[in-house]
């Protein structure tokens, strides 16, 4: 147990890094998340087939590739950020197929009734997709999020693989020094059950306020 | 799943829609191809599409290197699935026990996995574990971590698929008679197993994808094959992206697998055959009768 509180400034930095990550690539992920979700609904072909394709392209590939190709091989091209940028920039991408996905889905499950109602008051497809359907779907979907956030927290642990320093690189780290891995990994992993328990008690606590009860 | 429910927000566009949304596709058509000369231009000028680079690729002994990696890969998963998919099963039916502590003990397994990251499962086979002799193979030091951890989810889609079918299946087998042991294998198991399906083909995606991570552990699947090619030719980006391809393929004709499972499978949409309940029986007059028995029921549930 000492090793966790000697370490423990290392281990909450750690945490901490982990934290930055998921809250800055769930933001991005549900931006772009939306949008594709958006894309993939539209009545312009090209442009579901493009949403279609980007879902296809981050899903299938692993996350561990996508995170090597941006950190080593797309330096060689130029294009090139700080390390924690471009581990966020591929969590936001690679979780968005998952979130446009959620959000596609809660879409699907909005009543027919609803577009035709606002088609039929002369709306726009974009008007009835932002002021009707999305706000509906988007409170349907508050538990698949929340799912889709568990998961990215948990991807989150694949940035230390290309040498982001968060908690389970910290917790590496500290085993690596002094040699008592069962305190330090049991410690890592109670404070992932601790941010994943948080982030399902809170999409149940908001679930709950923005349901639509009919 | 299917590739025609997105028709809910629109109809069949009139003229004028129909020339606005061909303008708008040839848009979106000519932005996709200016972000791909970019790109083009991009690794033109770096000399990264220079044949040299890529030549490497059109040679035998290089694929072979690489789909050696890829057959390993597979190998991996098909390990870890080999473990994951009867223990999982094993949760799952362990999950709806009417015993307790067996709920309990399973409960506390599936929430525990789903919740670490299977990386640190990771690095404590290969940090912590031989700090107390046990010094797992490269093979079982990335399979043994990703088997534990898939459990949990294959447990919650085995449990899912349990819970979705007709509750009057479960009453029938106990009403004839049957153990609940027997209940569930000769009634309830046999159907759940067909409905998720094709839940568990789209989660091998996911496995195989985890299967990357014996980048770490050093073990010669597909994605450290990559790295280690790269090392050895000084062709990053062209190895990765040759990679990425090779993951694109497989695990997207397995995730149209699942899809077509999934839209083929006549129990998926339950709704469709399942009798509609005449409205008098949801009337609240005739409800309050039947209620007896299901209490009973309930007591049997414990």
């Amino acid at each position: 147990m000492s090793v966790l509180t000697q370490h423990l400034p290392q281990l909450l930095d750690g945490l901490l890094s982990t934290c930055l990550l998921m809250v800055l690539s769930f933001a991005g992920s549900l931006a772009i998340g939306v949008l594709v979700a958006a894309a993939r609904v539209s009545p312009v072909r090209s442009l579901r087939a493009a949403a279609t394709g980007y879902v296809e392209l981050f899903q299938n590939i692993p996350l561990l590739v996508w995170l090597l190709l941006f950190v080593f091989a797309l330096p060689e091209v130029g294009v090139i950020f700080p390390l924690f940028t471009t581990a966020v920039i591929v969590l936001a991408l690679y979780e968005a197929a998952y979130m446009a996905e959620a959000i596609r889905s809660g879409i699907n499950s909005v009543g027919r009734g609803q577009a035709e109602a606002a088609r039929s008051l002369g709306l726009t497809t974009p008007q009835t997709l932002r002021h009707v359907v999305l706000p509906q779907a988007l409170r349907s979907v508050v538990q698949p999020i929340g799912n889709v956030l568990i998961a990215l927290t948990m991807n989150t642990s694949l940035a230390a693989a290309v040498g982001v320093v968060e908690l389970t690189h910290a917790a590496n780290e500290v085993n690596l020094a002094e040699a008592q891995p069962i305190p330090v990994f049991v410690g890592a992993g109670l404070a992932y059950m601790a941010v994943t328990l948080t982030i399902g008690l809170t999409t149940g606590l908001i679930e709950r306020k923005v349901a639509i009860v009919r | 799943m299917s590739q025609h429910e997105s028709t809910v927000l629109f109809d069949a566009p009139g003229p004028r829609a129909q020339r606005r949304q061909r303008i708008l596709s040839v848009a979106v058509g000519i932005a996709g191809l200016a972000l791909l000369a970019v790109a083009v231009h991009r690794f033109a000028e770096r000399g990264q599409l220079d044949s040299a680079k890529w030549e490497p690729f059109t040679a035998w002994g290089t694929w072979r290197f690489l789909l050696n990696g890829a057959w390993y890969s597979l190998l991996a998963a098909a390990g870890a699935a080999a473990i994951a998919g009867p223990l999982g099963l094993l949760l799952a039916v362990g999950r709806l026990s009417p015993r307790r502590a067996v709920r309990w003990a399973a409960g506390a397994y599936v929430e525990i996995m789903r919740t670490v990251p299977v990386l640190l499962l990771i690095y404590i086979t290969l940090f912590a574990l031989p700090q107390y002799g046990v010094n797992l193979s490269l093979y079982w030091k990335l399979v043994a971590p990703l088997a534990l951890s898939t459990a949990a989810s294959t447990a919650e889609i085995f449990r899912a698929g349990l819970l979705s079918l007709d509750r009057g299946q479960r009453e029938a087998g106990l009403s004839l008679g049957l153990t609940n042991g027997r209940t569930m294998r000769l009634i309830l198991l046999p159907q759940a197993l067909r409905r998720v399906i094709p839940s568990l083909v789209s989660q091998s995606v996911g496995l195989i994808k985890d299967t990357s991570l014996g980048y770490i552990v050093s073990y010669y699947e597909l994605l450290f094959s990559a790295q280690v090619y790269a090392t050895y030719s000084h062709l990053l980006i062209q190895t990765f992206l040759v990679v990425a391809a090779v993951y694109l393929v497989v695990n997207g004709s397995l995730s149209k697998l699942g899809r077509e499972l999934q839209r083929r499978d006549p129990s998926a949409r339950p709704r469709l055959r399942r009798a509609p309940v005449p409205p008098a029986l949801t009337d609240p007059a005739t409800v309050a009768p039947p209620r007896p028995p299901v209490d009973s029921l309930q007591g049997d549930e414990r």
